[in-house]
């Protein structure tokens, strides 16, 4: 993400799990990406105990869900419904995305850079919300809102 | 010359792959310079060795010769084959015998020999007071089956011995004790250590591993860290777990060392323990026997996986001691049984 052109300055932080140190200094967070592999079902285990811990207000726009490892099916041990129900839940966009490939990860992170750009405010006239309900329009249509 | 000799040899050659011909050929010290010259490598595989063999015959090629060649193929693809440990005992109380080196290979031999007519054994000396000895089985009436040979490597001043059994396994008895009675020994025991990479097995025995060497491999190793550190350096990636980072990463050095581990490929775990559970009740829970079960780790590289375990997230630092332990013990085989 840091490789592509931004006319903003971007910063990422890394975190194994929420609540993040409470110790420290930090600027506005405008997004928050939560990684699952879909190879260990601890990942799944750790991003949904970590949900717990967000403010509402992220979830309007400013949450993205990221799946890897779909590409390899033997290996998965949890099922691509189980992330499209989670994903569904908190009314955030998923995507699948193999980060073990080169160029996967580089449209990616494409894709991320523009979307915080979008959620920091920084592109006039789209906000988060607007992306969010862009995004939704397209959704898969087996899960609808009720 | 013996047909079987000459398929012998043929066959050999035939297994050496092209990039490694010529350093083999030249190992073997058979051939001599001017013959080697006058070959065409570039030629197919099938009638360069007809070549190769025209000249070991000109040359009056013996079996003997022919074994050596094997035992030079096998000495640069030793990981095509897997190894055992054994160690050897004297009776408590006797001093060390600094025996004579050919004293033992005689004695090997002639012991070999007068428990089956038919063997065909091979010695070929390396550094380090090292021995590896080249053994085709046959019977009292066949001859022996040179495809299926088992090959020791001994330490002459230490009480090792590395062995890789031929799948004819009935002569394994047999080999250990010539091997026991040679060297002057009274016992030999197969220890829980296995693996195809004969250079980790020596390396864990005689505990030369934990040194910094300056190979390919540490300096690889050291190029990807200074990588990591400078990606890491890039002032906009901020690490909110630093300090747990920072933990594991001690931790891991602590125990694993800054060093490359030794390569082994497996690590296997029998359980006799009875089973423990936190629920009540359950259909294995409250029995008297213990539970069987085998747990068996395998990798390319076992201990380097291990090592990079906690700092990838998939296991708690510091590792279970039975994990850690394998080098230190010298073991890749456990039993675990309740205290």
């Amino acid at each position: 993400m840091l490789k592509e052109d931004c006319a903003s300055t971007l910063k990422v932080h890394l975190a194994q799990s929420l609540p993040l140190p409470s110790n420290v200094n930090r600027p506005r967070i405008d997004l928050i990406v939560f990684v699952v592999n879909l190879h260990s079902k601890y990942s799944l285990q750790n991003v949904e105990e970590s949900l717990h811990h967000v403010d509402a207000t992220f979830f309007l726009g400013k949450v993205g869900f990221l799946a890897t490892g779909a590409g390899q099916d033997n290996h998965c041990s949890i099922h691509r419904n189980t992330v499209l129900r989670l994903a569904h839940t908190y009314r955030s966009p998923l995507f699948f995305c193999d980060l073990e490939v080169e160029g996967f990860r580089a449209t990616m992170a494409q894709r991320l850079v523009r979307m915080l750009q979008i959620c920091a405010g920084h592109v006039p006239g789209v906000s988060a919300l607007n992306l969010l309900s862009l995004m939704r329009s397209s959704e898969n249509p087996f899960l609808e809102d009720v | 010359m013996d047909e079987t000799v000459a398929e012998f040899i043929k066959r050999t050659i035939l297994k050496i792959p092209m990039t490694k011909m010529m350093t083999v050929l030249k190992a073997w010290d058979f051939l001599s310079e001017n013959q080697l010259q006058t070959v065409n490598f570039r030629k197919r595989k099938e009638s360069l060795a007809q070549d190769l063999v025209l000249l070991c015959e000109e040359n009056g090629v013996s079996l003997n010769d022919a074994a050596l060649l094997d035992i030079i193929y096998t000495q640069f693809h030793r990981h095509q084959r897997v190894w055992d440990l054994f160690q050897m005992a004297k009776e408590p109380g006797e001093d060390i015998d600094l025996s004579d080196m050919e004293q033992f290979k005689s004695s090997f031999k002639k012991i070999l020999q007068r428990a089956l007519k038919n063997v065909t054994v091979t010695f070929r000396d390396t550094e380090e007071n090292a021995v590896w000895i080249r053994i085709a089985w046959g019977t009292q009436y066949r001859k022996p089956n040179q495809y299926k040979p088992a090959y020791v490597m001994y330490y002459s001043q230490t009480p090792y011995a590395f062995i890789s059994f031929s799948q004819l396994r009935s002569n394994t008895p047999l080999l250990c004790q010539a091997l026991t009675i040679a060297s002057k020994h009274h016992q030999i025991v197969k220890m829980d250590l296995r693996s195809r990479y004969l250079d980790s097995l020596k390396a864990i025995v005689f505990k030369q591993y934990n040194q910094n060497f300056e190979t390919h491999n540490s300096a690889t190793h050291l190029q990807e860290r200074r990588l990591g550190l400078d990606i890491n350096m890039d002032s906009r990636i901020i690490h909110e777990n630093r300090i747990e980072k920072d933990r594991v990463h001690r931790v891991t050095q602590e125990i694993f060392g800054d060093y490359s581990q030794p390569r082994l490929e497996f690590a296997q775990y029998k359980l006799e323990t009875k089973f423990k559970s936190d629920l009540n009740g359950g259909i294995l829970a409250e029995r008297e026997e213990p539970l069987r079960c085998l747990v068996k780790f395998s990798s390319p590289h076992l201990l380097e996986a291990l090592k990079s375990l906690a700092s990838a997230g998939i296991a708690d630092a510091p590792l279970s001691p039975l994990l850690t332990c394998i080098p230190s013990k010298g073991m890749n085989y456990f039993k675990i049984k309740d205290k």
